[in-house]
């Protein structure tokens, strides 16, 4: 092709997948192998030195995964990134390469249960020390800055509160503070919204959610915006600083742009392992070629959905962004275009029983704790996914105990309603 | 010519066309940039000479260094310089005396001078800066995807390997 910037539908199909140069294979080979053969020994004395590219064990790198990991790239507008077996060895990935013991990094206090169990808990094990704000409190989150900070954590679309971060604010922030801000953009997705164009460093996805998007394949990604300048901070040694298992290198010297991305393979990945089987990478990069048709799809069905639960008389509320009634509604507006998502919460009327009720009663709907599958998926927060958090940290995540969360997947509207009426008329 | 942006056909066309490269500042420390670059253009085939007037008489990457520009026996197609952009200019200036003139000015990631990028233009030498030619060539071969990176490239066309299973060549298969 030309020189013109191809469009996103493109990138989604095109990016990193060349016809395959040993066979010509115009689908993406699943390279299902542990290791590579060198040529010869200098060119593996070359690829251990990281002087040049090439694969050696795909606990390190692999071609199919690499096929995955420049598309995401491509889609967020990032310079690299580093593919990992799930969203929560993404951020593990992440934070690795950013913080020392006794660092401290600020977090949304509305996160997916799953990210505030890992902060609170096995993070803190690690000396890597979580504080807790409201991203939508500009003030409280200038405050909990300190000379500790190390990075700025939110997710674009919060998961299950659908609340969305004013992300150039955040930025903002993070740029004053002289920190990188770490987007989280699984229930967005780039289709909606690309939080580097808005002043985010780092973007991380679960990527088994609606990128992978048929439930199929768990997988996690950490994208490179390549706009945050590590030497210059000299807060982040891993970055900054000569490490001596590669003689010396200075890895953001040496990496430019992207070093961010390489340093969570060579440092990251190649110590804490939780590398991607080339098999879920193959299923996910596939996954992504209709991410745009999908993505569409499931923002409309949703917000058929929302505005159909408002009106219904058993329902308390529904919070759904993409609804005019929302208090993120302007916010969806600016940051989420083409639709607010396809998961959100509402409060049905009877609380914690009720909510057990309706999950028990749905026959298309699955009640699973996944989201961003194909097909439709409800649960219930507080007896499951965020059972194990306190009362207080369950009503600020979003998930009370009257909370019921939907995943609206991509089958004919009419007939996911048609399951939740049924299944509001057992309550 | 805009030097904020190259188009991939210009920067394809000079790796393609070049065979002999000087790189000026080139390093015998082995983790240094201006060591590897040195390393992957003698892997990709070029005939690299690297400059460098404390290593002169030694070998860097296997390859015999020269003292200066002046002291190369042999035409030279394109300068790399891996000198701060303050510095490049009289390395520009050094290299407009060469007889034959190189084809081609290239300065490192971060190096530009663009009063001395006009006085190569003005002999119609082209000129790159602040790029990298390992970067630029991974990038447009396809390796640099290996890594994760993004290389900005898509293509329907297979690209060529060369000796061996992990080394890709600049130009992809041709159209028939």
């Amino acid at each position: 092709m030309s020189d013109r910037q191809p469009g996103f539908s493109t990138l989604a199909i095109h990016a990193g997948a060349a016809p395959d140069a040993a066979t010509g294979a115009r689908a993406t080979p699943i390279y299902q192998t542990t290791a590579f053969a060198f040529d010869d020994v200098d060119q593996a004395a070359a690829l251990f030195g990281l002087q040049a590219f090439g694969n050696i064990y795909t606990r390190i790198t692999n071609p199919t995964t690499a096929v995955l990991e420049e598309r995401v790239a491509a889609l967020e507008g990032g310079t690299a990134a580093l593919a990992v077996a799930s969203g929560h060895a993404a951020q593990l990935g992440v934070f690795h390469t950013l913080l020392r013991p006794g660092d401290e990094f600020i977090a949304s206090n509305k996160l997916y249960g799953g990210s505030i169990n890992q902060f609170n808990h096995s993070f803190k094990s690690f000396g890597w020390n979580v504080v807790w704000v409201d991203m939508a409190d500009e003030e409280a989150l200038k405050r909990a800055v300190s000379d500790k900070t190390r990075a700025i954590f939110t997710e674009s679309l919060a998961n299950p509160g659908g609340v969305v971060t004013d992300i150039e604010m955040v930025a903002k922030v993070a740029r004053a503070a002289g920190v990188p801000l770490i987007v989280d953009n699984t229930l967005a997705t780039p289709y909606l919204c690309r939080p580097i164009e808005y002043g985010a460093d780092i973007v991380v996805h679960s990527l088994t959610k609606f990128m992978g998007g048929h439930g199929n394949s768990m997988g996690g990604i950490i994208v490179d915006g390549g706009t945050f300048d590590w030497i210059a901070s000299g807060r982040y040694p891993m970055l900054s600083e000569p490490r001596p298992e590669y003689q010396g290198m200075v890895l953001a010297e040496t990496f430019g742009n992207f070093a961010f991305a390489i340093a969570c393979r060579v440092l990251g990945l190649r110590d804490l392992g939780a590398a991607i089987s080339p098999f879920n990478a193959f299923l996910i990069a596939t996954g992504i070629e209709t991410l745009p048709l999908r993505m569409q799809k499931h923002c409309d069905n949703a917000l058929a959905v929302a505005q159909w639960l408002e009106a219904h008389d058993k329902v308390e509320w529904v919070r759904y962004a993409g609804l005019k009634s929302d208090a993120c509604h302007g916010l969806a507006q600016k940051y989420l275009p083409k639709g607010a998502g396809a998961v959100f919460t509402f409060g049905v009327k009877g609380g914690y029983e009720a909510g057990v009720k309706l999950v028990s009663s749905t026959g298309l709907l699955s009640h699973v704790a996944n989201i961003g599958d194909a097909k439709s998926l409800i649960i219930h927060p507080a007896s499951t996914t965020h059972r194990q958090l306190t009362d207080a940290q369950k009503t600020a995540a979003g998930a009370g105990p009257e909370v019921v969360r939907l995943s609206i997947g991509i089958e004919d509207v009419a007939d996911i309603i048609a399951d939740l009426e049924q299944a509001l008329a057992e309550i | 010519m805009n030097h904020d942006r190259y188009e991939d056909a210009y920067i394809r066309g000079i790796l393609d066309e070049v065979k002999t490269i000087a790189v000026v500042g080139a390093s015998a420390n082995t983790v240094r940039p201006s060591y590897f670059v040195v390393k992957y253009l003698i892997s990709k085939g070029y005939d690299v000479v690297p400059v460098n007037p404390g290593q002169a008489g030694k070998k860097i990457a296997g390859v015999m260094t020269a003292a200066s520009l002046a002291d190369i026996d042999r035409p030279v197609d394109m300068v790399d310089i891996f000198r701060n952009s303050d510095a490049a200019k009289g390395v520009v200036e050094e290299a407009l005396r060469l007889n034959p003139l190189p084809k081609v000015i290239w300065m490192q990631l971060s190096v530009r001078n663009d009063e001395a990028a006009r006085l190569a233009e003005a002999k119609g030498v082209k000129v790159v800066m602040n790029r990298c030619p390992k970067i630029e060539y991974a990038r447009l071969c396809g390796e640099i995807g290996w890594a994760g990176v993004a290389s900005n490239v898509i293509s329907a066309r297979k690209p060529k390997l060369q000796q061996g299973f992990q080394r890709f060549g600049i130009n992809r298969q041709q159209k028939p």
